[in-house]
């Protein structure tokens, strides 16, 4: 059972206290957009083994969604940052690298 | 013969009897016994049969790791299968019941699977599985059925109570042998949080059997002391019959507390599941001997040449008059020792090292027992118990040697560390050549969220061998999971020095296939030497396909005593070293743990909270039959005395379509949706318009998710410009809510808006019927609820008979309706004012099952009825709430996709069956043909089928292929029953189709 601290009330968190949203940083599509996109931002998912940026909701605490830095092999966390972030911020990509010089981000 | 020694048995009190009985045998023991240690004092050396080949077994081992010896408990509500004798521990009136036998245990005639084991060879599910079909079903599935199998399942509810606990701590410590004794020390003197769980009823493990002094004192003396001092520590709590169960994520674990096993008479719950949080764990969980594998190894007698030893010191019995030991270290000449200073005669100690020395080997010498040096056991002799071990040299084929008679064998064939919850979550383990073990790698550990590894092992858990050892590993675990530096002294220790073992996995070494076909490795599944050496043979290499090829280590023991001895017969096949071919995978719980301690004090009528209507103390009253609706009980209807479900159903929508009904409608869901972008965020939750709804007004709306799929429906009220009133199905309430949030937090957190859930906060009652009107005029309002002042499908805040409502215009039923919602604290109330004015109409209040009938003789789709997740809007020809002006709403894109965008798809029609009857639930409908399994085509299905008492016949919904260009064809269904059943396509409207009733 994951341990994650919300960034938004500070609590670190059980995993029972928490609903998961999948991968995160997803770019939507909505009508107007190509088929290939749609079915990119609907469908396709890294899926990854090693380091993942994916959503949580802190749904019985504060309610907030947010967003964690983790590596789904070894379950070590690198951080969590407010969900309203388009993109993993610097000083989680530079946590993540100081502990693994070959990962980037891609 | 086994027998209760004169002296000795450091647990034990023999001057308290206890009695129980064994397959209705009364039987003696004393205080302090486990039903193990009791029955070998009754000479009751055989227990059970095997799994497979119902082969006579007796005990094996002394602790958790026992595979042979399980037996039924209790009987009735109490009684339990598989329990192993080895760790219950006695008590007055214990009645016990040996398994897997038929008709006896002593005569069983399922045996006869010992002589087709020829035909149970390894794979035998697989190959039989593939083979012609008739002959698994006919043949082999009715014997295997009737032989396999080990206890069976209780009959009764179980009378016991469980319960949960939930703990924090700073360092959860597994197993009170002295290692884990010590680093509880240790870390309680530095103020650390401590939970320290041992699973059996004693502190010290096995360092007082093994005769070592720790400072100066016996062990027993240093244990007691230790208990002590970390009893008067604060900080630390100690949990003896606490098994460790399972280690998981980030520092979580679950331990097994069995409080009142040992003792049914005490008040209390049986079992307690501890849920424990802790920031590091120490696993000091001993050690596990092994068999070794020689052939007629599982006759009763032979056992663990440590349980043999155990007996004797914890309990004063001895597993025989005349033993003999098989080892290949230096420990099993402890157990020698042990049994020549009980009085036992020792006829000799087999070591297949040609020329070890030691302490103990020495010490052996000196008493005068004979020591066998490269020599074997070519086979144990003996049927239902040991009867005596032809020897041979270790080097030989074991085909010609000397019989020793003796009536219990002890055997080892090494330590392996318990590495089980270091594994669960992952930690990494490395192959100890010396000690032929694998030990946990201490650069691999299962790591925390702030990446640091969060397990330590400590003791003979970490692989090592002796007292000096184990004691300076735990204080360098604590030292290393606390990072602090470690003061608490270690006591000295004076114990023997022993040398190497010998990596003899098979004895003699060049047996033949009719002995290695008796060398069992995995005892509970009767797994052999031959079956692993066959799978090797016919291409299993990978050790997790040998194990389920030849369910090696998959018993409930989950191999606690075949692990390693499997993958050496596996390795040595395959001319592999151990450690490439690995190990399988460790999962938990370390032993099995009961369901009542997984249920906790989740049951009957605490299994889950409900929720509840400020009204449904009245319901109840009133006799309600009720249903539950996700966390919801709703009334389903409200039989009268005589009545059935279908006659009280029928009765409340005759009486509401007559003259007037009530509905409890507060379950439905009621979330606010407020602020500037209100208008703008309701028009991307819903497929139509909802931003143009003028305050006072409601519109009905559907909302889809990104797939395009309808998700939930419900009418929405505007209270004022900045607020909506949303609607959603009961089950929706909670969803949709969150479905809101998400979208609003993660993707349009630009919009001003707030969304609040208010379910609760409202009570909400549908007045329904011609009279609902005549009912609130009656009761007095200070609003006018006249068909003009307040029109379908309009709100207004209203004062009816003293209580502030909001009234809402709106209809699920196609009668005039009015739904009421008053605060919650009112609900009661307002409703039995309702009740109570409504008599003279004969006010019916109806249930769920008369709301869906009246919805669907309106054709009113229902979620989860019609839709399934796969259902479109457009499906249910709900095109019309479906805005073609708005440039983007979720799920737009998605109905966009060919597939949707397309005439060619099942869509909802009603069917009306030829002879009036009602079609069964979830009908097929039938398409000419068969498909490639050869089941019938089908080109649609029933949504939803009712009797109506409105039109006297059965109605139903059903999602045809291109349904509405069909109108009037008669389709043939399935009855369920292999028969069809022809019904003609017709609108979903089947009463008052021009609204006429409603609109009044
Ligand atoms: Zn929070």
């Amino acid at each position: 059972m994951l341990l994650l601290t919300c960034p938004y009330c500070g609590v670190s968190a059980d995993e029972t206290e928490l609903s998961p949203g999948g991968e995160a940083h997803l770019k939507r599509f909505g009508p107007g957009s190509s088929d290939e996109d749609f079915e990119g931002y609907l469908f396709m998912r890294h899926n990854q083994k090693g380091v993942h940026f994916e959503r949580w909701r802190h749904t019985y605490g504060c309610g907030k969604w947010f967003l964690a830095a983790r590596c789904t092999a070894s379950l070590e966390v690198f951080g969590t940052y407010s969900a309203q972030t388009p993109e993993p911020p610097k000083e989680i990509i530079e946590k993540i690298q100081a502990k693994r010089p070959d990962w980037s981000l891609t | 013969m086994s027998h209760r020694l004169p002296q000795g048995g450091r647990l034990i009190d023999k001057t308290r009897t206890v009695s129980f009985t064994f397959n209705g045998q009364k039987m003696r023991g004393v205080a302090g016994d486990t039903l193990a240690s009791a029955l070998l004092a009754e000479d009751q050396m055989l227990v059970g049969r095997s799994f497979k080949y119902h082969r006579p077994r007796g005990i094996m081992a002394s602790g958790a790791e026992e595979p042979n010896a399980l037996v039924g408990l209790g009987r009735d509500a109490r009684f339990e299968p598989n329990q192993r004798v080895t760790t219950t521990e006695l008590f007055e009136g214990l009645e016990a019941q040996s398994q897997n036998h038929w008709p006896s245990l002593e005569t069983d005639i399922g045996v006869v699977n010992n002589y087709l084991a020829r035909f149970l060879p390894a794979g035998f599910y697989y190959k039989t599985f593939i083979h012609p079909r008739p002959f698994w079903k006919y043949v082999f599935e009715p014997i295997i059925r009737q032989s396999a199998g080990l206890g069976k399942a209780p009959k009764d509810r179980d009378a016991d109570r469980y319960e949960h606990f939930y703990a924090h701590v700073d360092l959860l410590i597994i197993g009170g042998g002295i290692a884990g004794l010590q680093a509880a020390l240790a870390a309680g003197k530095l103020g650390k949080r401590v939970l320290l769980i041992e699973q059996t009823a004693h502190w010290g493990g096995r360092a007082p059997v093994d005769g070592i002094e720790l400072g100066g004192k016996s062990a027993d003396a240093w244990i007691a002391a230790t208990v002590a001092a970390l009893g008067k520590m604060k900080n630390v709590t100690l949990r003896n019959r606490t098994m460790g169960a399972g280690v998981y994520d980030h520092g979580y674990a679950l331990a097994y507390e069995r409080v009142t096993d040992h003792a049914p008479m005490v008040d209390g719950p049986r079992h307690r599941l501890w849920r424990i949080r802790a920031a590091r764990i120490i696993t000091a969980t001993g050690a596990i001997e092994r068999p070794l594998s020689f052939a007629g190894n599982d006759i009763p007698g032979v056992m663990l040449a440590s349980a043999l030893r155990d007996y004797i010191v914890n309990y004063g019995v001895a597993a025989g008059k005349c033993i003999v030991i098989a080892t290949n270290n230096d420990d099993g000449y402890r157990s020698a020792l042990v049994a020549k200073e009980a009085g036992l005669e020792v006829a000799a100690v087999i070591d297949p090292r040609p020329a070890a020395t030691g302490d103990l080997i020495e010490a052996a010498r000196s008493a005068g027992i004979p020591i066998k040096q490269g020599m074997a056991i070519a086979e144990a002799q003996g049927g239902k118990r040991v009867t005596g071990v032809k020897i041979c040299a270790q080097d030989s084929d074991g085909s010609t040697g000397e019989v020793i008679a003796c009536d219990a064998v002890g055997m080892s064939g090494g330590w392996s560390p318990v590495v089980h919850l270091w594994s669960h979550c992952g930690g990494k383990l490395i192959w100890d050549a010396a000690q032929a073990c694998f030990r946990p790698d201490p650069a691999r550990p299962p790591l925390s969220h702030d990446g640091e590894g969060f397990v330590f092992a400590a003791g003979a858990a970490d692989g090592h061998a002796t007292a000096a050892a184990a004691l300076a590993s735990a204080n360098a675990a604590v030292g290393a999971a606390t990072g602090h530096a470690i003061t608490t002294r270690l006591p000295k220790v004076a114990e023997a020095v022993m040398g190497d073992l010998a990596p003899i996995w098979i004895m003699p070494a060049r047996a033949n296939i009719q002995k290695r076909a008796k060398m069992w490795l995995d005892f509970q599944n009767d797994v052999k030497v031959s079956d692993v050496q066959l799978a090797a043979r016919e291409g299993y290499e990978s050790v997790e396909h040998t194990k389920r090829y030849t369910t090696l280590g998959m018993a409930t023991d989950q191999g606690k005593l075949s692990n390693i001895n499997g993958l050496a017969v596996l390795a040595d096949a395959l001319q592999a070293e151990i450690p490439a071919v690995g190990t399988t995978t460790f999962r938990p719980p370390y032993t099995p743990i009961s369901m009542g301690a997984i249920a906790g004090e989740a049951r009957g009528d605490i299994f889950q909270p409900l929720r509840r209507t400020p009204m449904f103390d009245w319901h109840v009253a009133q006799g309600a039959d009720f249903e539950p609706v996700g966390q919801w009980r709703r009334p389903y209807c409200y039989p009268r005395v005589g009545e059935d479900r279908h006659a009280a159903v029928t009765r409340e929508i005759n009486a509401t379509r007559g003259a007037l009904g009530l509905l409890d409608a507060s379950t439905l869901g009621k979330i606010i949706v407020k602020g500037p972008d209100a208008g703008r965020f309701m028009d991307m939750l819903y497929t139509n318009m909802m931003s143009t709804l003028k305050p006072g007004r409601c519109r009905y709306g559907l909302m889809c998710n990104e797939n395009g799929f309808l998700m939930d429906d419900g009418v929405v009220a505007r209270l004022d410009e900045d607020t909506f009133l949303v609607h959603t199905t009961t089950g929706g309430a909670d969803h949709i809510h969150a479905h809101m949030e998400d979208w609003l937090q993660c993707e349009w957190w630009d919009f001003k808006v707030y969304t609040a859930n208010v379910t609760e906060r409202w009570a909400q009652v549908a007045v329904v019927g011609p009279k609902a009107r005549k009912l609130l005029e009656k009761l007095g309002s200070d609003t006018d609820l006249s068909a003009e002042a307040l029109p379908f499908m309009a709100w207004t805040d209203a004062k009816i008979g003293g209580f502030e409502a909001r009234v809402f215009r709106i209809s699920f039923s196609g009668e005039l309706s009015f739904e009421i919602a008053v605060p919650a604290s009112q609900g009661l109330e307002f409703w039995e004012t309702l009740i109570e004015a409504g008599a003279e109409w004969n006010i019916t209040p109806y249930g769920t099952e008369a709301l869906h009938v009246m919805r669907a003789e309106k054709g009113f789709i229902m979620i989860g009825d019609e839709t399934d997740g796969t259902v479109i809007p457009q499906d249910l020809g709900l095109d019309w709430a479906i805005s073609k002006k708005k440039e983007d709403y979720l799920g737009k894109r998605a109905q966009a996709r060919s597939f949707m965008d397309n005439p060619d798809r099942w869509k909802l029609v009603g069917l009306e069956t030829l002879d009036g009857g009602v079609l069964p639930d979830g009908a097929y409908v039938i398409r000419a043909g068969r498909n490639a399994n050869g089941q019938n085509n089908v080109q649609g299905r029933v949504t939803s089928t009712y009797y109506s008492p409105t039109l006297d016949r059965g109605i139903a919904m059903a999602l045809i292929h291109n349904g509405p260009d069909r109108m009037g064809e008669v389709v043939n269904l399935t009855d369920g029953k292999g028969g069809q059943i022809k019904a003609r396509i017709c609108s979903t409207i089947f009463f008052d189709p021009e609204g006429e009733k409603q609109n009044v």
